[in-house]
């Protein structure tokens, strides 16, 4: 059971006090901490230091707070959860994830460090970044490695620097890896995200690339950029025709039960289980937007 | 190890920031703290309070510290001079290799 929007996650350079104490009011519905690739080398120490003691005081209300680890195979990968992991953040973003063993080492950290800090069991959810071919292909076991596995996204530029694919702003060639991600998604039950637009001045481009992941079934984007949040959230806002027709449905449906009627049809059409279901979403995302 | 001095530096002079650097001294006796910051007057005591409060967390007696406050908040602040103090101390155990 799906109980939050992620349709924008901002990114937020670790080591940026000022950005930090900001994230909370562009209004995503995610927040990303990053202590990887906006943070350099010499400043991992201080940025994970600063995004802890953030996690300890800075209250931002409903947004869901997300640190985005080094990667395990770097030597910053395990400190960095070992820190972050006693702040309690909502979740982990794991990037180059690989293999079922990359969660579990994770879930296993995060357990001992739950128990530690008396924090309630699985509360840490862990939300693996796929870049590479390897993880790719091991996408279905990463997705059921562990029940704190909540979202699953990808990283676009090193997912084609891996495969050798040319990267262009259309991103024909992330097709197989959306497709592929997002049916591992939807066979564990969890969210997917899509890689963020790197062109931030391009509204359009963004706008074009978010219609499409979402016609795919993405439940959102990483974003890079306060600006690109409300063109993702329009684009994710059912039309007031979208809401109507939802709400006939579900209506219908809910009639039909009162007289136990097996088949029920709308305006001719047959509406059946798959039908209800997207009803649902767009009365969800027309909720969490405002509109009803 | 006797008779070096370490020290460690961390934060910036952006807005929201603040730049601490931090000196181990085996002359050093007490805590030692000096603070430049545009709201000193209004702010000054609570700043010091929080550098104190962080040495005291990280177990420091004797340290000299100067802070350059550009309107950080407290959690800033204390990351910034618990991130100084420990990279004076692994410089330390660098040296002692």
């Amino acid at each position: 059971m799906k109980k939050r929007l992620r349709r924008t996650a901002l990114y937020i350079p670790g080591n940026n006090p000022a950005m930090i104490q900001n994230a909370g009011i562009f209004g995503s519905d995610s927040i990303v901490l990053d202590l990887e690739d906006a943070v350099s080398v010499n400043e991992k120490d201080s940025a994970r230091f600063l995004v802890r003691n953030a996690l300890n005081n800075i209250n931002y209300g409903n947004t869901e707070v997300i640190v985005r680890i080094n990667s395990l195979s770097t030597p910053y990968g395990r400190e960095d959860l070992e820190v972050i992991g006693r702040a309690h953040p909502d979740g982990i973003r794991l990037p180059k994830a690989e293999s079922r063993q990359d969660i579990e080492e994770v879930d296993g950290i995060l357990t001992r460090i739950e128990k530690e800090e008396g924090f309630k069991k699985g509360s840490i959810k862990i939300m693996p970044i796929i870049e590479s071919a390897k993880g790719l292909f091991n996408v279905f076991e990463i997705v059921k490695a562990s029940n704190r596995v909540a979202v699953i996204n990808f990283g676009a530029e090193d997912y084609t620097a891996d495969i050798g694919a040319q990267r262009t702003k259309e991103g024909k060639e992330l097709f197989d890896i959306r497709a592929r991600i997002l049916l591992a998604a939807r066979v564990a039950g969890i969210d997917v995200q899509d890689s963020v637009f790197a062109y931030v001045h391009d509204i359009e481009g963004l706008i074009r690339e978010t219609k499409f992941i979402k016609q795919l079934g993405f439940d959102g984007k990483s974003v890079i950029h306060p600006t690109q949040i409300k063109p993702v959230h329009q684009v994710f806002t059912p039309t007031e025709e979208e809401i109507k027709n939802a709400r006939r449905i579900i209506s219908a449906i809910k009639e039909a039960k009162i007289r136990k009627s097996g088949v029920v049809s709308l305006d001719g059409r047959m509406i059946d289980a798959p039908v209800v279901a997207k009803a649902q979403r767009v009365l969800k995302y027309a909720q969490a937007t405002g509109l009803i | 190890m006797k008779g070096k001095i370490k020290i460690g530096q961390a934060g910036t002079l952006e807005s929201s920031d603040v730049l601490v650097l931090v000196r181990f001294s085996p002359r050093q006796k007490g805590i030692d703290i000096e603070l430049e910051s545009p709201s000193k007057k209004c702010f000054g005591k609570i700043i010091i309070k929080k550098i104190e409060e962080t040495l005291n967390l990280l177990g420091i007696t004797d340290i000299y510290i100067k802070a350059q406050d550009r309107g950080a908040l407290d959690c800033t602040i204390s990351a910034r001079v618990e991130t100084a103090v420990k990279r004076a101390l692994n410089y330390k155990e660098e040296e002692e290799k």
